[in-house]
């Protein structure tokens, strides 16, 4: 408990390549985490599962919901992911109608391959999306998301990062956020929102 | 916090079926049940390792540490979410009260198997020991569930 207080104390002073810095210092004094941009002031780009590149722009029109992971890990992801699934079933043919991303926090490891073998297991209208570590930084920051690499002792290393999924209209405005371990009975409602 | 972190994967996993139909295992006072991992892709990323341990005795016990012939390196670990952002630290311990049960159970404490010497397949099942602080040794055999499972195939199989 030590070590992650640790952290994340570290984690709210410096970011993972500089790209958060230029804003820390507005951010450091407020606990209360910042809302991402409307996804039509979003500027990244990246590279989906199918290597196909994918801008904030692309997703216009169609409300949106967007987790940031990775695929090494091995509790969080997987959990939220299969969270998602689940919703994407109870919403039944509606969900067609939602764009759904993971963007990886693990560009390093988490290749357009890597992640094309990932997400098949979940739902096939799920998108996996990667890029430079830039570019993913960029990502993170329009989406006010927070990352960090934390070594291992085998030398290996895991990443900490912000768990909550992101809810979009099909306007772009930024509609909530599902905590993780958020009740479901919150988390259809909040979904059937975006799809209205 | 930490109450709330015990309660939360405990109800996960009673909510989702009765136990009958999952072995257990006994060690002094201790129960240990739906033992559970899933499939892996290969062998480079971690694996998990879940499973509920009720305390039927009057003393408190924890679990301290696990191994596996699967992997060169277990460890304990807590799903831990603060303002937001999720760590898993590793855990020194996972406390079993008294009279109590814990889970280790998606998004609260779970074993994490680094160092895979074979990848995971669903259906099969390995070896886990499980060492607690009074209670001592027991070797588990814990299912593989599919990549996308929520809990032990024991659960759910026949149902």
């Amino acid at each position: 408990m030590l070590g992650a207080g640790a952290a994340l104390t570290a984690l709210a002073g410096t970011l993972a390549l500089g790209a958060w810095r230029s804003r820390g210092l507005d951010d450091a004094g407020s606990a209360a985490s910042p809302l991402p941009l409307p996804l039509s002031a979003m500027g990244w780009e990246l590279t989906d599962h199918q290597s196909r590149r994918v801008s904030a722009r692309d997703w216009l029109g169609r409300p949106a919901m967007i987790f940031f992971g990775f695929t090494w890990c091995p509790d969080v992801c997987p959990t939220t992911l299969m969270d998602i699934a689940d919703w994407l079933e109870d919403l039944g043919t509606d969900a067609d109608r939602l764009t759904v991303a993971l963007i990886t926090v693990d560009p390093e490891r988490d290749t357009p391959e890597v992640l094309a073998n990932y997400v098949q297991h979940f739902d096939p209208r799920l998108i996996g999306l990667t890029g430079s570590p830039a570019q993913i930084a960029r990502a993170a920051q329009d989406f006010r998301v927070r990352y960090e690499k934390i070594p291992r002792e085998d030398g290996d290393y895991t990443m900490n990062h912000t768990a909550g999924v992101f809810l979009f209209h099909a306007d772009g405005r930024f509609a909530s956020i599902i905590d993780f371990h958020e009740d479901r009975a919150f988390a259809l409602p909040k979904l059937r929102r975006i799809l209205t | 916090m930490r109450p709330i972190t015990l309660a939360l994967p405990f109800i996960l996993v009673a909510g989702a079926a009765s136990a009958e139909g999952c072995p257990s295992w006994q060690i002094g006072d201790l129960t240990i049940t739906n033992a559970w991992s899933r499939a892996t892709i290969g062998t480079n990323r971690p694996a998990v390792f879940y499973a509920e341990i009720a305390n039927a005795g009057s003393e408190d016990d924890a679990l301290v540490t696990i191994s596996t012939p699967v992997a060169e390196m277990p460890m304990l670990h807590e799903t831990v979410v603060r303002d937001g952002v999720a760590s898993m630290p590793h855990a020194m311990s996972v406390p079993v009260p008294a009279g109590g049960s814990v889970g280790l159970a998606p998004g609260g404490f779970h074993g994490m198997l680094m160092g895979l010497n074979a990848a995971l397949a669903q259906g099969e099942s390995f070896p886990m020991t499980m060492t607690f602080e009074k209670a001592g040794e027991v070797t588990v055999e814990v299912g593989i569930s599919a990549m996308n499972a929520r809990g032990p195939e024991c659960l759910t199989d026949g149902s």
